[in-house]
């Protein structure tokens, strides 16, 4: 398939009289990223005496914090301060949240810990290793708190409250009502309804968070370079919690960018974190953020639990929508969160023409990283629930799915059409973009594949997914979360300033700036398309900066890379710049050539006469006139030496007093069919075809466009199949290593076959409309609905994992042979590991007790203990040595004996923590005299680890904990057997026997 | 992310290695491909304070073919034995279970001694040791000992090795006339084995072994069996070996696995 | 036997791309932060530090090398292969990149160093490799933007041509 494609791309057309744009030219920011010469943040030299940030975070989800000590930290050489939420907060204001609530934001932990990798420290040294040797040195105690991390739990009487101004959890709660859904589904003779659980996951750029950042004491002001993507409303954020206005925060991107698909908008806690760091140690500090912190602690997408029923007529046609979504952005509302949730709020009716709809919004906070933009942003989640209830009424009412979907699409003559919900739908002709995707991605053929393999036993199914991908923020929808009377109040929020920038020199060559902020899609190519194509020259001829410095350039909050905006909003904006001079240049022109400027056309490198070609003059010297005589200027002209401009759709207003919200301006088309085979052994899900059409509007550069495509459909196929940022109940992350958030490779990920159609947007000054995300909210439910047909289930959770396609769909297990060993018992949720046993030994009661309750025993049974000191009787503290094979890590264990019954029964109860995280555990050891003077023993054991360990190390955990346990029970057995005070006691060999036990193994 | 700091000795002889590791004991740990040790300095979950470096000893890095068996030494990189001629005809399991090891990347530089060092339960190298039972080379200053397979692996990354040994090399055997077949699920190619199974056929009928499920690779000897008599042992058997859940699979779906894939590798060797 | 000691600097000799370069380096500097921040060739990039993403790939002696599963210690005397040193000349891309940028086989970037040591590597011993080799050589690296496919084709076509150019080198 791809050694196919080979050829086609090599004929390329580089040249001839073709408008630029729309042709596929190789881009201008390879070479050099091809030859190692990027410039990413972290390839860029700072200032001589710049010192190096790491960041101590939180190994619980929720905890207080009781005390902090720095102080051998800062004895460290190297290292130049360490600050602590006290310190910072004394320096900066809380971040701005996004509802009205008595509620504080910092990007520190403030007195209490609300996620697994909060910061809770900054240390700032002269290099990074000796930051994270200072880091270790400091000890946190912390008083743990139950921890919610589900969203509905978090909600539910009872739950753990994160912030006291959000009462219950809830940061939001609203309802909405567009037509008359009552009625609607009174009348409807069938209701369909789906509960869904949509993951946490994120698009995880290869390249992590950098910050560099100083302040300028006389001045008050800070310079910040941030790979830092948008949207630039977030400035405001930054510099008000830096307690400077706007004007004194110069804000700078690199010019490249790792990727981003909305995660590095993430960074922005940072920004304030690392200035504030510079403040306070008046140096310039730089962090880069390493994989395990990105993975951990960054940003994610939300996950969500949406309730969603339909109103269906007998034929399929849907009459009604009742949504029921419960948001989980994590422990903090981040701005601009809650926008995932809202984002989409104009689009809850899909591609499809629905009247009536019902909306209940919730919010909440739980013990997970706050969430932020990710590529997709809310579409992913509110398309799973659609479309998963799409095909459960097509097998409900007997139909074919396809035959539904078609049903209920919007008539083709119906665009521009108004939603139920306020969106403005601009174009499109999704009937005869499904025609032709059924044609040419050959559905025929496919559902003759799927009959086939069908017919071998051969588990195969096909699903479909049309999506309608917005493109285009309005600025103002995310105030759909405030009511009428509040946005009132908060004064009107719409629109979305996109702005160009066009430059001529002395010598009349172009330059192009612009506040896009691409993070690899290749700004700088199309741009020189657009403006080659209206002043007549090559794209080699334009330069184009996409850096931005807010000090400097022009830029507005709607700045940055973000909702797909470039190609339908940016580069329009360019091409109205360039437009603008060129109106002028044709003046100037008109006048040396003595025509009028209406004949005036820019082709070839020159300005010339539409009807006498060879009445011309060079572009550049009309060019280069401002500059050098200005004198010679028509009167009427004005200069062409820069021109910004700044556009703004009209169509984006907002939110109405009936809460309908256009949320965003241009509206692509998707449609998906796809083939999947799942092996009847692994349960593994094969991808066998994918066929994704699209109608994104005017194409700027095909090339480009597929690329979005493909990879939105790689990043698709991990949230479908691998990726989930996992945590346990109590709030443990277990994802925190590309070993365990798994992306997909060259090996999972197929070609998906992509067809195009281009019905232009009348919205936009180049037709196009965004393309970036569409596939992120279209593939996860099309291989959901493709494994749903497969496996013929009703429910189907993301990700695909195959044991719990297992689960869905095998039978009983065979059970365990009589008299053989059981199954371990399932961990519970919790996962705290359980145990219990007994056995007979021989010696007293009483002399086993002498040994368990003697702390020199205690001493020497404590895995790797160092040095312990005695708190009361029963109470003891110990530095300890743990490891497993070479993970060794020291900790400060805390042990206290228990409900006393001497000499029948004790409960040892400890905890240890350290820099790989916390551990506690709490044994019962029970004696009792067997009758034959031996001792009876019954214990049981319940323990738990958290923190680095458990996000880094999860596969290998259990077995870990086992050994420590095993570890400490070897240790008592050989003391026993070493110091037993009758002869030939035995308890070595118990105990010994014991620790395989714990070891769980046979 | 950066490792702690230690102590860096480049070795040229065994004998600094040795003399090395009786100084120091469990305070260092001999680097060689450092494809897993490296990754757990980087998240400073190993502190040890001296790295001995292993691989421009020039005896360590031999792979040699006696009558019998096949002794590849500590500082054989997987992707040498993966270049080594013989390896299909010699190690037939061995040549089916290597290129599951990691990637081509890693593989450049990671030794056959390193990961059975390492002692990851979900790991191909060990799992090939234990089904071939081979046995592991160790030698200190003190003495040289031959640990079978079966007695090297302790648990979750621990093995029978004292802290003052280097694995010096391991022996696999040569098994001719035998039947070999491996099969392993995990997430994505190349990733940590969910679960591996590695068959061979014996005089006196077969043997499965099995990785990714137990605290260490597991192997079990059966007499040639069939129909529900071969069910009820892969049933015990996968019960035996205390499977778990953890995010990748639960602890049935590891069961499940080990049946069906048991049965169907042991189809495979005794056809 | 050679030993140094933790928290000094220590010279390091290598060749970078055929040229004899030197730095310094504590025990514990990685091969990724030595070649970046000592010998100042950024485009080597660190993507993940444990191993995975591949970003941080160089060839080391010939072997294909994680530069953050190694210390720069490891390497003093060794021969460095870098994305630097793959260009014919400043001005002029090699064949293998030039197919990436006909293919549009990056986007950001990032990650296409390490993925062009790996193909750099594999296609000189390999010059004629199906599809399936390649997938399984670059599974061991991770790229966010493409989807990979068009990396692929690149590769292929690469290998095609650089097959076809060493024929005419022969046949001449």
């Amino acid at each position: 398939m791809v050694q196919a494609a080979v050829q086609s791309a090599n004929s390329v057309d580089q040249s001839g009289d073709k408008p630029w744009v729309g042709r596929s030219i190789e881009r201008v920011e390879d070479a050099a990223l091809l030859s190692g010469r990027g410039r990413f943040i972290d390839d860029l030299g700072v200032q001589p005496g710049t010192l190096h940030a790491t960041i101590l975070r939180s190994p619980h989800a929720h905890a207080d914090i009781v005390s902090i000590d720095v102080e051998a930290a800062r004895r460290l050489p190297g290292v130049a301060a360490v600050l602590t939420g006290e310190q910072i907060k004394a320096v900066t204001t809380s971040l701005v949240v996004g509802v009205k609530a008595p509620v504080e934001c910092w990007p520190i932990a403030v007195e209490r810990v609300r996620y697994v990798g909060e910061p809770v420290a900054v240390i700032v040294a002269t290099d990074r290793a000796r930051a994270e040797d200072a880091a270790e040195l400091i000890n946190v105690a912390y008083r743990p708190r139950a921890a919610t991390v589900d969203p509905l739990g978090a909600i539910a009487p009872g739950a753990p409250v994160l912030h006291d101004g959000f009462p219950g959890n809830l940061a939001s709660d609203r309802a909405f009502r567009y037509g008359d859904p009552e009625k609607a589904f009174a009348d409807a003779p069938h209701r369909f309804s789906i509960d869904i659980r949509y993951p946490r996951n994120c698009c995880t750029p290869i390249e992590t968070y950098g910050v560099v950042a100083s302040h300028d004491a006389g001045e008050d002001a800070f310079e910040v370079l941030a790979n830092f993507q948008g949207p630039f409303s977030i400035h405001t954020v930054i510099a008000r919690a830096l307690k400077v206005p706007g004007n004194r925060l110069r804000l700078r991107t690199p010019p490249d960018s790792g990727g981003s698909f909305g995660v590095k908008q993430g960074v922005f806690p940072y920004i304030v974190l690392i200035a504030a760091a510079a403040r306070v140690t008046g140096r310039p500090v730089k962090w880069i953020e390493d994989r395990l912190e990105h993975l951990t602690a960054s940003v994610s997408a939300t996950n969500r639990a949406t309730t969603l029923a339909a109103a269906v007529a007998a034929d399929g046609k849907i009459l009604a929508l009742d949504w029921d979504q419960v948001e989980d952005c994590g422990a903090h509302l981040r701005a601009p969160e809650p926008a995932t949730l809202y984002r989409m709020h104009g689009n809850m009716t899909g591609a499809y023409d629905i009247g009536h709809v019902r909306i209940r919004n919730r919010v909440v906070v739980t013990n997970k990283t706050p969430t932020g933009l990710n590529r997709g942003f809310g579409g992913p989640q509110v398309y799973f629930a659609l479309e998963r209830l799409m095909q459960r009424i097509a097998i409900g009412l007997g139909l074919d799915p396809l035959d539904v979907i078609k049903r209920n699409l919007i008539e083709a003559g119906a665009f521009p059409y108004r939603t139920a919900t306020g969106a403005l739908l601009d174009s499109g002709n999704y009937q005869d973009a499904i025609a032709r995707a059924v044609e040419q991605g050959k559905l025929a053929e496919l559902k003759a594949r799927r009959d086939a393999a069908r017919a071998e036993g051969r588990l195969y199914g096909i699903g479909f997914t049309a999506v309608v991908e917005p493109s285009v923020s309005n600025m103002g929808y995310i105030t759909t979360v405030l009511t009428a009377a509040e946005r009132r109040k908060a004064g009107p929020k719409n629109g979305a300033q996109a702005t160009a920038t066009v430059g001529l020199d002395p010598v009349g060559s172009v330059t192009v700036h612009v506040a896009s902020v691409p993070q690899g899609q290749g700004h700088r190519t199309v741009l020189s398309q657009v403006v080659a194509d209206v002043f007549g020259l090559e794209p080699k001829d334009i330069r184009v900066n996409t850096e931005i410095d807010t000090a400097k350039d022009a830029w507005s909050i709607a700045s940055g890379n973000y909702a797909s905006r470039f190609a339908a909003a940016v580069a329009g904006t360019a091409k109205l710049a360039a437009e603008r001079i060129a109106g002028r240049l044709a003046r100037i022109a008109a006048s040396q050539l003595n025509v009028e400027a209406a004949d005036i056309v820019f082709a070839k490198g020159f300005v010339a006469s539409r009807h006498n070609p060879e009445n011309r003059i060079a572009f550049s010297r009309v060019a280069a006139l401002s500059h050098w005589s200005p004198g010679s200027l028509p009167d009427d002209g004005g200069q062409t030496i820069r021109e910004t401009v700044f556009w703004t759709p009209p169509e984006l207003t907002p939110p109405g007093e009936d809460d309908r919200i256009n949320s965003s301006l241009c509206h692509g088309f998707i449609f998906d069919f796809c083939g999947v085979e799942i092996d009847r052994t692994t349960l593994q899900t094969r991808i066998d075809r994918y066929v994704t059409m699209h109608d994104c509007g005017t194409i700027l550069h095909p090339g480009m466009v597929n690329g979005q495509i493909r990879g939105g459909f790689a990043q698709a196929l991990g949230a479908a199949l691998y990726e989930e940022y996992a945590y346990a109940e109590d709030g443990s992350f277990l994802t925190g290593t590309l070993a365990d958030y798994l992306l997909p490779t060259t090996t999972e990920v197929p070609e998906p076959e992509i067809f195009h159609m281009e019905t232009p947007s009348p919205f936009t000054p180049l037709g196009a409309k965004g393309v970036g995300e569409g596939n992120c909210m279209s593939t996860p439910v099309c291989l959901a609905n493709a494994v749903a047909d497969a496996l013929r289930v009703a429910d189907i959770t993301l990700p695909l994992v195959p044991a719990r396609l297992a689960e869905l769909v095998r039978g009983a297990e065979p059970p365990p042979p009589a008299g053989g060993v059981a199954a371990v018992p399932a961990r519970e949720a919790d996962r705290r590991l359980r145990g219990e046993g007994q056995a007979s030994v021989r010696g007293t009661p009483e002399q086993v007790w002498a040994m368990l309750l003697d702390p020199a025993t205690l001493q020497s049974i404590i895995p790797g203990c160092q040095r312990v000191d005695k708190i009361t009787e029963t109470h003891f503290r110990a530095d300890v040595t743990l490891g497993i094979g070479p993970v060794t890590g020291r900790y400060r264990a805390d042990v206290e004996l228990f409900d006393l019954d001497p000499p029948r029964a004790v409960t040892l109860r400890g905890s240890a923590t350290g820099a790989l995280g916390f551990g506690s555990a709490e044994g019962r050891i029970m004696l009792a005299p067997d009758g034959s003077g031996g001792t009876k023993l019954t214990y049981s054991y319940d323990a738990a680890i958290g923190g680095k360990i458990a996000s880094i190390g999860g596969r290998l955990l259990d077995g870990a904990t086992r050994v420590i346990i095993g570890q400490f029970f070897a240790a008592l057995a050989r003391k026993a057997g070493g110091g037993g005070a009758s002869g030939g006691f035995s308890l070595f060999a118990l105990l010994a026997k014991f620790a395989d036990r714990f070891g769980g193994r046979r | 992310m950066k490792p702690p700091a230690f102590d860096y000795l480049r070795a040229e002889t065994v004998g600094d290695v040795l003399d090395g590791l009786a100084q120091h004991g469990g305070d260092a740990r001999v680097l060689a491909g450092g494809q897993s040790l490296m990754a757990m300095l980087n998240m400073r979950l190993a502190k040890p304070k001296l790295l001995i470096d292993i691989m421009r000893i020039r005896e360590l890095r031999k792979i040699e073919r006696t009558a019998d068996a096949v002794v590849i030494g500590a500082g054989v990189r997987q992707a040498d034995l993966l270049a080594w001629p013989d390896l299909a005809e010699a190690l037939p399991l061995v040549a089916l279970a290597l290129p599951c090891v990691g990637h081509m990347q890693t593989r450049s530089r990671g030794t056959i001694c390193g990961s059975l060092a390492h002692a990851d339960p979900s790991a191909e190298m060990p799992l090939a040791l234990v089904a071939l039972g081979g046995e592991v080379l160790l030698r200190s200053a003190r003495r040289r000992r031959r640990v079978a397979a079966k007695d090297f692996f302790a648990g979750m990354m621990l093995t029978a090795r004292s802290d003052d040994e280097l694995i010096e090399g391991i022996s696999l055997p040569v098994i001719n006339g035998s039947n070999f077949a491996f099969r392993e699920v995990a997430r994505r190619h190349g990733d940590f084995a969910i679960v591996a199974c590695a068959a061979t056929k014996t005089p006196s009928g077969v043997r499965l072994a099995v990785g990714g499920v137990a605290d260490v690779p597991t192997a079990r000897d059966w007499p040639r069996l069939e129909g529900s008599a071969l069910d009820d042992a892969l049933n015990a058997f996968a019960y035996e070996l205390g499977a778990r859940d953890d995010v990748h699979a639960t602890a049935r779906y590891r069961r499940d696995l080990v049946r069906m894939i048991g049965r169907d590798l042991i189809g495979e060797v005794l056809r | 036997m050679t030993r140094l000691k933790s928290d000094v600097r220590h010279p390091i000799h290598v060749s970078l791309n055929g040229e004899p370069v030197a730095g310094e380096a504590e025990p514990r500097t990685l091969l990724s932060d030595f070649l970046r921040h000592q010998l100042g060739a950024t485009g080597t990039h660190v993507g993940c530090e444990h191993g995975v993403c591949g970003a941080c790939t160089v060839v080391v002696d010939g072997m294909l090398t994680r530069s953050c599963l190694t210390l720069a210690a490891q390497v003093d005397g060794c021969e460095i292969k870098t994305v630097e040193g793959l260009a014919p000349a400043a001005d002029r891309l090699g064949v293998l990149q030039q197919a990436f940028r006909r293919h549009h086989a990056l986007q950001c970037g990032f990650c296409t160093a390490g993925i062009l040591m790996s193909l750099d590597h594999y296609l000189a011993r390999n010059p004629a490799p199906i599809e399936a080799e390649i997938r399984d050589l670059l599974s061991g690296h991770l790229c966010r933007c493409t989807g990979y496919t068009p990396i692929i084709q690149a590769a292929l076509e690469a290998a095609a041509q650089l097959a076809s150019s060493k024929k005419e080198t022969s046949d001449a």
